[in-house]
């Protein structure tokens, strides 16, 4: 399977395993729009760490996801993007001004809890 | 010719072909990172304007060499009806939904070189190159491989 | 087959009951007469006759090793080479390669000499001995060796072409054998030294946990800025960083591209989920910058080394904490 969705309290962890096609990722913004309905999930955390291309078809769907998931009432954290898709992003200059992200899995889920005001026993 | 690569175009699914191919040839090409990501992400974007916008088409991959540098040259074609306005289609940045010529000027901006010719004739023709230098240490060892 | 070799005309040969013209490959006696010279092959592929030739030679060789020795480490010290060591270290040396070199021309294998060649190359190489005095040396010895097979044949040019048809073509592999390995052993130890230098120019440094300082002295080109970016990315990855420092005060200036490439490597790094900071900016960097049109937006830029690193220490949660953690759109 090319993407695991595992739940985690209110979260949605995507993993992504393996290089998609198109339709793959087409696929995956539906099933997470279906998901975050069904489960009423409040954040999504997508890690892309398997992808070793991210070009502007991935990153509109990515930004479409997000989009779809704040519409439902769902924070979303791009977590896993690699060094060299980074340099890559950043010279074709696909614009992802908008998109949260976050080095890995646990600062992805810690900044889910901040963006929903799930901090534990701070004073902010 | 010697080492090319020739991927053909008809579905989404041979775009994840495309790319690696591209990524395994700068590789073994000697190209640094980010080099063979940058590769397979232009060849990501010029093979899907194939998929999307003709349906059917090629992707043809080979090694170049000159004097002091070593590279890869990448050839999109497709038969289609052509790219009406050029120059928009290059000059289009990133845009939401997604217009015609969408990552062409991106591919553009990873690779070293880049032209294409389009008409509703000959249909559109990419070509990208991407160069590497070749140090002095490489061209001593190529030329003991030659004697040898 | 008789056009490479110098002006010589056919002579008869002295024994009467030989015939020159025939092809005679069994005669094994060393004067005896072949139609065939030698081409090009190796040693151990010439026939029966060639090879008692060379047998010949490569006995007189070592008979006259003491002499021909002295001659070859005479025109070294002549032609001034090898002049980092000393006259007993060039000595042994010289003898070893003798030794080899004979060797080599006696069994027509290069194995014992290349691994001799690439053993002597590490031990020179360091020493700081060049390629022009390993080729030079080798070819000396050449030189001396064939000059003196002048002297002993030149009695009989016939058997000297023969002579010098088995030497030269064993001479001329063990020149580019050797020199061949000296070449290979150098271009290691260049790109042994090349990997480090690339290792020690750009270190990044983790100050505290998820902290990182990269701080940058010198000339900032193109390629040195492509290099300092991976390894920032990857330490970044490495280190689970939130926050990096990227320090300039040793830069004195930066052109067009180098800027973009810097501000390319800032926001790769919010990619990965790091924010940066950029201290030490020079005014004339800051002009630069400014006059490039340089997207300064997605950058933190903090004047002196310190401020930026009070303000690292608060992004990176080690200080009060301000709303804007790592991770939220920068403005």
């Amino acid at each position: 399977m090319s993407v695991a969705i595992l739940r985690q309290g209110d979260y949605l962890i995507a993993s992504i395993q393996s290089d998609l096609s198109d339709k793959q990722v087409l696929e995956l913004r539906e099933e997470l729009a279906d998901l975050v309905g069904k489960c009423r999930a409040r954040g999504i955390v997508i890690d892309v760490a398997a992808l070793d291309v991210i070009d502007s078809f991935v990153a509109r769907s990515l930004r479409s996801i997000v989009l779809t998931a704040k519409l439902r009432g769902a924070e979303t954290v791009i977590v896993g993007i690699q060094p060299d898709v980074a340099i890559a992003m950043v010279q074709f200059r696909l614009n992802l001004g908008q998109l949260r992200v976050a080095l890995d899995l646990d600062e992805a889920l810690a900044l889910l809890d901040r963006l929903t005001r799930r901090d534990v026993g701070d004073g902010r | 010719m010697a080492g090319e690569v020739r991927v053909a175009i008809t579905a989404d699914a041979d775009l994840v072909d495309a790319r690696a191919e591209g990524r395994a040839m700068a590789e073994r090409l000697g190209f640094p990172r980010p080099d063979p990501t940058l590769i397979a992400t232009a060849i990501s974007e010029v093979a899907r304007n194939i998929v999307v916008h003709v349906g059917r088409g090629e992707i043809l991959l080979r090694p170049i060499q000159e004097a002091h540098r070593y590279g890869l040259v990448v050839i999109a074609r497709d038969e289609g009806a052509g790219i009406r306005d050029l120059e928009g289609a290059l000059r289009e940045e990133y845009s939401a939904r997604g217009g015609l010529g969408l990552g062409l000027s991106g591919a553009r901006r990873l690779m070293d070189e880049f032209e294409i010719e389009s008409s509703a004739d000959t249909g559109t023709t990419v070509t990208m190159k991407k160069w590497r230098p070749r140090d002095e240490l490489e061209r001593l060892r190529e030329e003991r491989r030659r004697r040898e | 087959m008789n056009e490479d070799q110098p002006s010589a005309t056919r002579r008869p040969n002295p024994a009467p009951e030989e015939d020159d013209m025939d092809n005679e490959p069994d005669r094994s006696a060393p004067e005896a007469e072949v139609e065939e010279p030698t081409d090009d092959r190796p040693a151990d592929h010439q026939d029966d006759d060639a090879s008692s030739r060379l047998q010949e030679l490569v006995a007189y060789l070592r008979d006259n090793r003491t002499e021909l020795r002295e001659e070859w480490a005479r025109r070294i010290s002549e032609a001034e080479l090898l002049d980092v060591m000393s006259d007993e270290e060039i000595f042994s040396e010289a003898t070893a390669v003798y030794d080899n070199y004979v060797d080599a021309l006696e069994t027509g294998s290069i194995d014992a000499l290349q691994t001799y060649a690439r053993e002597l190359s590490e031990r020179i190489i360091p020493r700081g001995v060049e390629t022009h005095e390993v080729l030079g040396i080798v070819l000396l010895l050449r030189d001396v060796l064939a000059r003196s097979l002048f002297a002993r044949y030149q009695e009989d040019r016939e058997l000297l072409n023969r002579i010098l048809d088995a030497y030269e073509p064993a001479a001329n592999r063990i020149a580019v054998t050797v020199g061949v390995s000296f070449v290979e052993e150098r271009e290691r130890v260049i790109q042994d030294q090349q990997e480090s230098l690339r290792e020690l120019s750009t270190p990044v440094l983790q100050l505290r946990e998820r902290l990182l300082i990269l701080p940058i002295i010198g000339v900032l080109d193109s390629a040195r800025a492509r290099q300092l970016t991976e390894q920032l990315l990857g330490a970044i990855q490495d280190n689970r960083a939130r926050v990096v420092v990227i320090d300039i005060t040793g830069v004195a200036t930066i052109d067009g591209t180098v800027a973009n490439h810097l501000v390319q490597t800032v926001e790769a790094s919010r990619l990965m989920g790091a924010s940066t900071i950029l201290t030490g900016l020079s005014s004339e960097i800051a002009q630069t910058l400014v006059d490039l049109g340089v997207d300064l937006g997605m950058m933190r830029t903090v004047g002196d080394l310190q401020g930026g690193l009070e303000e690292a220490e608060r992004l990176a949660g080690y200080r009060d904490a301000e709303d804007d953690a790592p991770g939220d759109p920068e403005r």
